[in-house]
């Protein structure tokens, strides 16, 4: 008789691992979204030299759960003129491709739903998926605030996926298979994909940003100019459910990515003798990104709509290209070692970093001189 | 390999499972919260004013130019993934064929820039 993992039958062991790893996922996101909601008020404060939420349990810890049972008690309004039917399925539209996100996401050696072969063309997919739901949610609303939150949100999220997954690639040339099991599995020892992609790394973090509607990049939800973008006509728990859950696991789904792709996902010291230390060191790794991402959030402003779209048309897709020609070329040159392929990817990063004011002080030129020119025939006329 | 498809049962399970908790969490909130419909509460929100006319009009063309562009780069995209799993077997003439097809779009990415399409209003 054959025997599975932990010497259970493998016929019982698969149908135990699903229910697992369903739960596990399930349990993951909702966790997830309580302790980085607490986590956000609290470290914004921290930065705004606030004391944020202290009021319920020790040290505000409750404050989120006693606002999620709030959500559940809330009155649900659905006003009268939208489109009952989407407005109801774009709740669920956008919560499942992102809960099926995680059946992909290695914890630790063993620890993973199912090991796709197809794992990141899987994960871009169902990141896709998401625009689906805000902008049904947007459309369904019959609502202008709604509306134009969800096509801007539309155009942001389209155009921002481009550089993400061309920074994928990247990583797929350089490890030779899209299963986030090999790609972590080629991370043994200090030598992390970081160190020899770090352009890739930085065009997908910018990129994971503005998927997320993170700040810089929140303009689906400007509430100075769109009231609350694409959310503005629900309530409730159908609010919590985008905007709590969904949101905040997209977060965690990126930052997941970040970590096994650039960052050696479980890889760590003591991973060898005892797996489970795994889960430890991917987790702490993932709330690293998601304490980056927060501090971003209190660092920098918003920025405008006609800048976020050229900054990803004109900047980081001809980068995100650039990037994989010089990867590829430098790989198939040199099959042997993979110091070329740094050395390219780190001037690459350090010509993007410098280039950027350089672009701007022109930009800046050319616009002062259109506008000098459109002023000075009013202003001699009036001398 | 049975493995292999069950992969997929599991995914199909997520989204099954996503799908159940959203509807029970919603029936949940459903039943505990209070319904008390007036007239103005149902009212589509606008900043307090009575709403004009319906959102569901016209929408600028940009949308449909960068959602063109999403497209072409999609599908480009979709035609990297196996090549970059495949690099090393297929060598240099794949690596010259894929060169070739990102210069062709890097051509479509300059049009659209020279076309003022990439600039938003």
């Amino acid at each position: 008789m054959p025997v599975g993992p932990f010497g259970i039958d493998p016929l019982i062991w698969a149908p135990l691992r699903l229910v697992i790893a369903v739960g596990l996922a399930l349990f993951l996101v909702l966790n997830g979204a309580l302790l980085q909601i607490y986590l956000e008020r609290k470290i914004q404060a921290i930065i705004q030299d606030r004391l944020g939420p202290y009021h319920v349990g020790p040290f505000g810890l409750l404050q989120t759960f006693a606002d999620a049972l709030k959500l559940i008690s809330k009155e649900d309004v659905r006003a009268q003129a939208t489109d009952g039917w989407f407005f109801v399925a774009a709740p669920a539209l956008v919560f499942c491709p992102m809960l099926a996100s995680w059946v992909v996401l290695p914890f630790a050696q063993d620890i993973v739903g199912a090991n796709l072969n197809v794992g990141l063309l899987y994960l871009t997919t169902l990141g896709s998926m998401t625009v689906l739901g805000i902008v049904i949610a947007g459309w369904a609303s019959n609502n202008k605030y709604a509306l134009v939150g969800g096509l801007r949100s539309a155009g942001q999220l389209i155009s921002y996926e481009i550089p993400q997954i061309l920074a994928l690639v990247s990583v797929a040339l350089v490890v030779g298979s899209l299963s986030m099991i090999d790609i972590t599995r080629s991370q043994a020892g200090p030598l992390v994909n970081v160190l020899i992609l770090p352009f890739s790394f930085v065009i997908y973090f910018i990129a994971a940003l503005a998927e997320t509607n993170r700040t810089p990049f929140d303009l689906p939800e400007a509430e100075s100019e769109l009231v609350a973008g694409w959310l503005t006509e629900y309530s409730g728990m159908r609010w919590g459910t985008m905007l709590a859950l969904s949101e905040y696991g997209n977060v965690t789904v990126v930052c997941a990515i970040v970590t096994t792709l650039w960052f050696g996902g479980w890889q760590g010291p003591g991973v060898e003798a005892i797996p489970l230390l795994g889960v430890l060191w991917f987790t702490l790794k993932v709330y690293a990104f998601i304490v980056v991402m927060m501090w971003i959030r209190a660092t920098l402003p918003r920025l405008r709509i006609d800048q976020l779209m050229s900054f990803c048309w004109k900047g980081l897709i001809p980068m995100a290209l650039l990037n994989i020609v010089v990867v590829a070329v430098l790989a198939l040159a040199f099959p042997t070692t993979k110091v070329p392929i740094a050395v390219a990817s780190w001037l690459l990063l350090v010509v993007f970093v410098a280039g950027i004011p350089f672009v701007q002080r022109r930009r800046l030129r050319t616009l002062r001189a259109r506008a000098r020119a459109a002023t000075a025939p009013a202003v001699r006329a009036a001398s | 390999m049975p493995d292999y498809s069950l992969s997929y049962v599991y995914v199909f399970a997520f989204f099954v499972v996503g799908a159940i908790f959203v509807t029970v969490l919603l029936t949940l909130a459903r039943l505990v919260a209070p319904r008390k419909a007036t007239k103005e509460k149902l009212r589509t929100y606008e900043s307090g004013e009575e709403p004009i006319g319906q959102a569901w009009g016209r929408y600028p063309t940009h949308f449909y130019v960068f959602a063109l562009l999403f497209v072409v780069f999609d599908v480009e995209v979709i035609f990297l993934f196996p090549w970059a799993v495949l690099f090393r077997a297929l060598g240099v003439t794949g690596l010259i064929e894929v060169i070739v097809f990102i210069a062709i779009l890097v051509v479509g990415l300059y049009y659209a820039w020279k076309k003022d399409a990439l600039n938003w209003y």
